[in-house]
């Protein structure tokens, strides 16, 4: 056989030991690197610009004596006092009921997807919870207003908020869970079956412990998301100014429910407590999120 | 075009890890240099150091002089992309680019430089796939994708890939390792034949393929895991196979370790 | 032997995976196991997969419920519900509402956001997997997942307060000399600022991380072998990335641009406080004000007392639900097995 290779075809002349790349190509692979670079910095000018707003704007309110231990009860528009405990507990009892609901089912499901599931269902399942995690928080809120309020007559509650909440919720943790779940390795469970130990019990005992600060992890992700979310508490609960308790009657204020109807207030205090409110929300996400990053550094699962 | 490569006094490193020590060889032209050793002995780190491809891992670095016809790759004016244009290579797994074509796979390497004539394209595509001994099965399926080809025929594409863009020398590193054993054959025939143009350099697991195919051979060993590899000695293949100089490799090929 | 092989074949090939460990638990056979133990496994069963229907129910119920409560507003509707413009529902016994406008704000507010996000996300990803140093990738990431953290409700405070009057010599620009192009030209709203425009600004903003996470993943897992073959031929890293990283990442990358459009389709409370009304149809300019699905029904959420005009927003969120189901389900085909979550 004769090698009639791309070798016989026309080349210079005289050449170099090694071959230079053309000028075109240099010139392309420079202008990617600038352009790539470039959105980057576009991506983070946003966040940065938020971030100064909100700080340097939320950082007054946040320094006067009764922001954290007070409400807005008997406070006119106009008075640069009051402060916003009521809708801090709002936000936190509402973030704890869907999370104490949500968490369980979550996980659950999980297990099922991971350990159980198999054929139909199982895809049907796995495709649902990516469906549900992308429905809109308002659409969760009209389906909470439509099947207990309009046709079981509930009464609006922050309750309400909770159940719209959940729904948000549970497709985060399910795909955190999973992922964690999957992480396990196989022979941790296989040798609990050798000894005899039930799979029920194995799940329990051993696959759950070990996933168990990822999990963690993915829960307090979850509440970090849901906690800023504006649209359940518009339609599901009615704002009040004083503090609430009852999270199963009456109105309740929360963080966004405030920020949003201190936006018709004209008065310059209405902007004041908007932007007090806004600091005092990421502050309380940022715990979430940083906490939830300190413990994924500890949620290696042994090899 | 087939050019000479010297190494000179070559230690490879990964961050503080000492991987080879002080190798001096020297490949010869239009000839194929085999690399043979125990796992871990540094065969394939040395020959991805010959077109600077062991610079995909963090913290490697190479000391010491790799010349190409007197010029070393690793002066600092020499670009890692320009050498790798010079210095073509196949890999362990067959790797043609999935989504492409079988001809796109061949001719991916002169679209890079700008060739765009269709004509001749079509050209170096049909006499690469030739030269790869890969012409008559593809032919008809130029167009389908080069995923979809048997383990052979694809690590033979990707040999007609590495030659379309004609370079100096052609690096494989266990080309034949994920291999059936008639495809192997096909290569290694293969091989024989692009030694006419090209010089080659093989790392094989197989002594008998290093036997077959090439004529000089170097031998590579470590005195203990965790310890550099070094290249104990490189001759003629007849000679390090019917009577090397060092009693390891005398060793190592009879079988009596490793 | 090999009979009874073949014989088996077409029975095991089928269905997947009989005979992976997991799937069938091992103490089964045991014959010295306690009652209560089978009967905590099949509890525990039981209750797994329940949250694994419940799931799928609760899709399922959304429909239905939504539907439920749409139907009479529907039945009691004076104006064509899919064409119709205007969405007046005061008067309970003289329903009149359409979903053109609503649809199309929506839409339009959503994809020129898909096409400012697109790209930058695009170089984004790139930049995290194949430019920014190896040590530095992981806390860049976590810099643009933050974008994700921040509550819409605070983009949109800071959409109408601070961006707005920033860009709006932007769009007064692109309205003076660019006005012939009907994107540029003056839209339903006497000013140029909480305009589409703003409001898309926005949205790009907000769904700049999703599309950036999932791109980056998936472009991350990009097989090393071929990034190898790429550049053993000599490709520069912008050609590795057009031989190798782009047409394997390509369906994430578009799936994840369905998710984030899916994300502005549905985003309520930023779009509520910067897209300003309008009391006239849109005009398809950028400079259009108006409401889409979302910030319409939050607009109107204090006012749900009376069934038959709450059904006629309730109707509004039906057609939402479809639309980001279908685009949600796109992104899951697209992205095929490449992508979780």
């Amino acid at each position: 056989m004769s090698t009639v290779t791309g070798a016989d075809l026309e080349r210079p002349a005289s050449e170099p030991p090694t071959r230079r790349i053309s000028l075109s190509r240099r010139i392309k692979d420079n202008v990617a690197t600038v352009l790539v670079s470039l959105a980057f910095l576009i991506a983070v000018v946003p966040l940065v610009w938020v971030l100064v707003t909100v700080v340097s704007r939320g950082a007054p309110a946040l320094f006067s004596a009764d922001w954290w231990g007070t409400s807005l009860s008997g406070i006119l528009p106009e008075e640069y006092e009051g402060g916003v405990y009521h809708a801090i507990y709002g936000t936190l009892i509402q973030a704890l009921i869907a999370t104490v609901i949500a968490v369980p089912i979550g996980i659950l499901a999980a297990i099922y997807l991971v350990e159980y599931g198999r054929g139909a269902l199982a895809r049907t399942t796995s495709f649902m919870v990516d469906i549900l995690a992308g429905v809109p928080s308002i659409v969760a809120a009209l389906f909470v207003f439509a099947a207990f309020i309009s046709i079981l007559g509930a009464p609006q509650s922050a309750f309400m908020v909770s159940l719209a909440l959940v729904l948000l919720m549970l497709p985060v943790v399910i795909r955190n869970t999973e992922e964690m779940l999957r992480l396990v390795p196989d022979r941790l469970r296989e040798s609990a079956y050798a000894l005899g130990i039930p799979k029920w019990k194995t799940i329990l005992r051993i696959v759950l412990p070990t996933a168990f600060s990822g999990t963690v992890t993915g829960v307090m992700l979850a509440i970090a998301r849901i906690m800023g979310e504006t649209a359940p508490v518009l339609v599901l609960v009615g704002y009040s100014r004083a503090i609430n308790y009852d999270p199963f009657q009456g109105n309740m204020a929360s963080l966004p429910l405030l920020m949003y109807s201190e936006l018709s207030n004209p008065e310059a205090a209405g902007q004041y407590r908007i932007w007090g409110a806004a600091l005092t929300l990421i502050i309380i996400i940022m715990i979430f999120q940083v906490g939830a990053s300190l413990l994924s550094r500890f949620s290696a699962i042994p090899k | 075009m087939a050019k000479r490569i010297d190494l000179k006094d070559v230690d490879i490193y990964y961050g503080a890890f000492h991987a080879v020590q002080n190798v001096n060889l020297t490949v010869i032209p239009r000839s194929v240099t085999a690399f043979i050793g125990p796992s871990g002995c540094g065969k394939s780190t040395v020959l991805r150091t010959l077109n600077r491809m062991h610079e995909e891992i963090a913290g490697a670095r190479v000391e010491g002089e790799i010349l190409l016809d007197g010029e070393n790759i690793y002066d600092r004016g020499t670009d890692a992309v320009a050498v790798r244009r010079t210095i073509g290579m196949v890999f362990q797994m067959p790797n043609p680019f999935p989504t492409m074509s079988v001809r796109d796979n061949v001719v991916a390497g002169l679209k890079l430089q700008g060739v765009r004539d269709k004509k001749k394209l079509d050209e170096v595509c049909e006499a690469s796939l030739r030269g790869a001994n890969l012409w008559k099965e593809v032919k008809d399926r130029l167009d389908k994708p080069g995923g979809g080809l048997s383990g052979g025929q694809q690590q033979r594409l990707c040999i007609a890939r590495a030659i379309a863009v004609q370079p100096d020398v052609l690096l494989m590193d266990e080309p034949c390792s994920a291999l059936d054993p008639i495809s192997t054959l096909a290569i290694e025939d293969l091989i024989a034949d692009l030694k006419k143009e090209y010089t080659i350099v093989i790392v094989t697991h197989n002594m008998q393929q290093a036997a077959r195919v090439s004529d000089q051979t170097g031998f590579f060993n470590l005195e203990a895991t965790g310890k550099p590899g070094h290249l104990v000695e490189i001759d003629d293949t007849e000679k390090i196979f019917s009577n090397p100089t060092q009693q390891a490799t005398e060793d190592y090929i009879s079988g009596r370790f490793g | 032997m090999s009979e009874r092989i073949e014989q088996r074949a077409p029975g095991s090939e089928g269905e997947e995976d009989p005979i992976v460990p997991s799937s069938s638990p091992v103490p089964e056979s045991t014959p010295r196991r306690a009652p209560s133990s089978r009967r905590g496994e099949s509890v525990f069963r039981f209750l797994a997969s329940g949250s694994g229907v419940l799931v799928v129910a609760a899709i399922a119920l959304i429909g239905l419920f939504l539907l439920i409560q749409a139907v009479p507003s529907l039945m009691a509707n004076n104006a064509n519900f899919f064409t119709s413009p205007e969405f007046s529902t005061g008067d309970a016994n003289n329903l009149s509402f359409g979903i053109r406008d609503l649809f199309l704000v929506t839409v339009f507010s959503s994809v020129f956001a898909l096409v400012l996000a697109m790209p930058v996300a695009l170089g984004v990803a790139l930049f995290l997997t194949n430019y920014a140093p190896k040590q530095l990738s992981r806390p860049f990431a976590y810099v643009v997942d933050l974008l994700a953290a921040v509550p819409s409700i605070i983009y949109g405070l800071w959409g109408i307060l601070v961006l707005a009057p920033a860009i709006e010599p932007i769009a007064r620009w692109l309205n003076t000399n660019l006005g012939w192009i009907f994107l540029f030209r003056t839209g339903n709203l006497p000013v140029l600022s909480g305009t589409i425009f703003t409001g898309g600004v926005v949205l790009a903003v907000m769904i700049l991380p999703i599309i950036t996470a999932v791109s980056r993943e998936v472009f991350a897992q990009t097989p090393r072998f071929q990034i190898e073959a790429a550049k053993a031929l000599g490709a520069t890293r912008w050609e590795v990335i057009r031989m190798a990283t782009l047409p394997y990442g390509r369906s994430g990358y578009i799936a994840g641009s369905m998710l984030g459009l899916g994300r502005a389709l549905g985003e309520t409370i930023a779009v509520l406080i910067v897209i300003r009304a309008s009391t006239s149809p849109m005009t398809f300019s950028l400079f259009d004000g108006g409401y889409t699905f979302a910030s319409l029904i939050a607009s109107a959420a204090s006012e749900f007392s009376q069934p038959l005009p709450t059904g006629a927003y309730i109707s509004a969120g039906l057609v939402l639900f479809v639309l980001t189901f279908v685009v949600n389900a796109l992104a899951r085909v697209i992205a095929g097995g490449k992508v979780n979550g």
